[in-house]
């Protein structure tokens, strides 16, 4: 008997441990004023992008700027979101973050952000739901824009280099089929192909990895002799076709007159960039997770009554090896042109970066 | 304290009745805390409290399934990938294939039957370790899912959705920051989780099929000593259960209206936990549908707790279950030696 009751006591003392954490918890929020609570529902932290993607919102919406986050991991599953946004409902949070695991499978939550008077905004992937009106905005990165910059910087480059167009010999390891990194960046790259007239020998996905990037290009390697360009969707692609253009005894770089191999790519990971610095990869377009600071602004303008854009992309920077080519012009998403800078890289940029 | 040790001799409490005795007064303590420590960010309405059963209504049947077949001494790991296949096919049949919602749900049924024939045959009739029969079945069904579509079905059937988004709304509610009084409400899924736990409790309270279950899970040679028709019960539990899994995927499918193949991963551990938080022996014999109630309240107590707090991990929310698990497990053990020395 006396062990059942103490059995009872343990279960008390853990109830009241787990209040105790709770309580200690809500005692550091001292709050100056009336802060802005912004719920935050993201996908999970299964890989450095979404960290960093992750931290930006954390450093953006801090005490210090007068925000009060509630911040919840949502561990890849579509059902967690769906019960932290009920929750952050009943709290009365002023907005509402939301980076949806999946694109589908929102109206009903929505319905009820939307029936509380919360305004919700979507971050990275979209949502598909029958009524636009459910989310007040979207933000995240515009794949076409980077394809499209790459593609011109390739053009800007030959033509500094005084290459001819049809002597580019480009293949294109593509992303996951069907995600919108890989449509957008494909699609940037074969309109610079039909514009320019370069010779596209071969398109084949790696699967945004390392290890199919190589095997893709060992098989591309072998099957044409005359390839002088490789247009990577993302950087693990990147490293893994280096590695395989080593090992078949060519070398990377820009110098494509001397048989050099010219490497394209994207997300500027921290790698990556290290690889530009040393002359691996030419060109590095950022795929840009600090999506922070674009939020702050789009609530700052909501708060302040005004009407915001329905879809958002954040400014995404191109990176080079050199400085032969110091702007591209291209068009973004929403079909306006613009002049973007191209950065030469130096190791102060890659230590002063977030990510 | 001593006072509840005395009562709880004075009545002899059995095993099933202190553990539940447990569940509730963990959850109700948890609850009263969170509305305490947190009454400023809205724990105390009554919406935070109902929202509980609106996250978890397909958890709960499913969960309901789980005790019955755990009461039994088996298991039933496959009904994680039965929510997946059931969402998947409801959102296909409606999306793709053009049928009407009503076909869509009895095919969500018909799935789970199935589900539940096959296995309960495979461990009742020829004796295969249920572990097995459902790990199968798990794998069974996930492939399936992929089979029938890998890609994500949102669904956009007018019908679908009008059950999806209808609500009950209650004659309480709360006053929000604007100072309008907002009715708490429950969708309708809520009504059938509830309705399923009744039913099922008094299934296995007062009907002779479920004081069968009991006799099984307790002792299966003098069960059948008894004269009891061990495997046709045992058979009879599986359909059950996999019928359950097949409403609770129906109803997890209410709640994220979307099918895709790695939907509800996990769910199946979700319910074993919640069961034996419940109060749910995994040897058999020992566990009531209201017990594992309670589990998923507690799971999605402590969930809702740690979103609130905003600050701390949501993987807390696992390390709480872990504790919590094995507390629980502790004590069923401590209760089944005190119960061989009587």
């Amino acid at each position: 008997m006396k062990r059942k009751v103490i059995a009872t006591l343990m279960a008390m003392t853990m109830a009241l441990g787990m209040m105790s954490v709770a309580a200690s918890a809500s005692e550091t929020e001292g709050t100056d004023g009336e802060p802005l609570v912004i719920g935050f529902s993201q996908v999970g932290a299964e890989s450095d992008w979404r960290t960093a993607n992750t931290e930006s919102m954390k450093s953006t919406f801090s005490e210090e700027n007068g925000y009060e986050l509630i911040f919840d991991d949502a561990q890849q599953k579509q059902e967690n979101q769906l019960t932290a946004i009920r929750n952050f409902i009943q709290q009365e949070v002023d907005y509402i973050l939301l980076a949806p695991v999946t694109e589908t499978g929102w109206d009903t939550v929505l319905q009820e952000a939307k029936d509380a008077g919360i305004p919700v905004i979507i971050v990275d992937r979209m949502v598909d739901v029958s009524d636009d009106s459910l989310y007040t905005t979207w933000i995240g990165t515009d794949s076409l824009l980077e394809g499209r910059k790459a593609a011109e910087w390739l053009n800007a480059y030959a033509t500094a280099k005084g290459i001819a167009p049809e002597d580019l010999h480009i293949v294109d390891i593509q992303g996951t089929i069907g995600s919108t990194a890989q449509i957008g960046r494909t699609q940037g790259l074969e309109e610079g192909v039909e514009k320019y007239g370069w010779d596209l020998l071969a398109q084949q996905s790696g699967e945004f990895t390392q290890a199919k990037g190589q095997e893709v290009m060992e098989s591309m390697l072998k099957q044409y002799d005359n390839i002088n360009v490789v247009y990577c969707e993302n950087d693990n692609e990147a490293f893994g076709a280096i590695d395989a253009i080593e090992a078949a005894g060519k070398t990377v770089g820009t110098d494509i007159a001397n048989g050099e191999i010219l490497v394209i790519s994207f997300d500027t990971t921290n790698a990556g960039l290290t690889d530009v610095l040393n002359g691996k990869i030419a060109c590095d377009v950022e795929c840009n997770p600090l999506h922070g600071p674009r939020a702050e602004a789009l609530i700052k303008a909501l708060e302040a009554g005004e009407e915001v854009e329905k879809l958002n992309y954040v400014d995404e920077e191109i990176f080079a090896y050199d400085d032969t080519v110091t702007t591209v012009t291209a068009v973004n998403s929403l079909e306006e042109e613009g002049e973007y800078a191209v950065t030469p890289i130096t190791q102060e940029i890659i230590d002063g970066r977030a990510y | 304290m001593k006072a509840f040790s005395k009562d709880f001799r004075k009545k002899k409490m059995t095993g099933t009745g202190f553990l539940l005795l447990i569940t509730i007064s963990l959850f109700v303590i948890m609850y009263i805390g969170g509305m305490i420590v947190f009454a400023d960010k809205g724990f105390a309405k009554p919406q935070m409290f109902l929202n509980l059963f609106v996250s978890n209504a397909g958890l709960l049947v499913i969960a309901c399934g789980l005790t019955i077949v755990m009461i039994t001494g088996g298991i039933d790991i496959s009904v994680g990938s039965v929510t997946a296949l059931v969402c998947m096919v409801v959102a296909d049949l409606m999306e793709n294939k053009g049928m009407s919602a009503y076909v869509a749900v009895l095919a969500a049924l018909v799935i789970g039957l199935l589900f539940g024939i096959v296995q309960g045959f495979l461990i009742s009739y020829l004796e295969i370790q249920p572990f097995i029969v459902t790990l199968a079945g798990m794998f069974f069904g996930r492939g399936m899912t992929a089979i029938v579509s890998t890609d994500m079905i949102s669904i956009k059937n007018e019908v679908f959705l009008s059950w999806a988004n209808f609500r009950f709304y209650m004659p309480f509610g709360s006053v929000n920051k604007k100072g309008n009084f907002i009715p708490a409400y429950i969708p309708p899924t809520v009504i059938i989780a509830v309705v399923v736990v009744i039913i099922i409790a008094i299934l296995l309270k007062y009907r002779k099929f479920g004081r069968k279950l009991y006799a099984i899970g307790g002792n299966r040679q003098s069960a059948l000593m008894m004269g009891l028709d061990v495997k046709k019960t045992i058979f009879k539990a599986y359909v059950l259960d996999g019928f359950l899994a097949g409403l609770g995927g129906l109803l997890f499918c209410l709640n994220s209206c979307a099918g895709f193949v790695e939907q509800a991963k996990g769910l199946e551990m979700d319910a074993i936990s919640s069961a034996v938080i419940g109060g749910t022996l995994l040897s058999g014999g020992v566990g009531t549908p209201v017990g594992s109630l309670f589990g998923v309240l507690i799971k999605g107590t402590i969930s809702s707790l740690i979103t609130t707090q905003g600050s701390l991990s949501s993987w807390w929310v696992r390390i709480v279950l872990s504790a919590l698990l094995c507390f629980f497990i502790v004590l069923q053990s401590v209760i089944s030696s005190a119960k061989k020395k009587k």
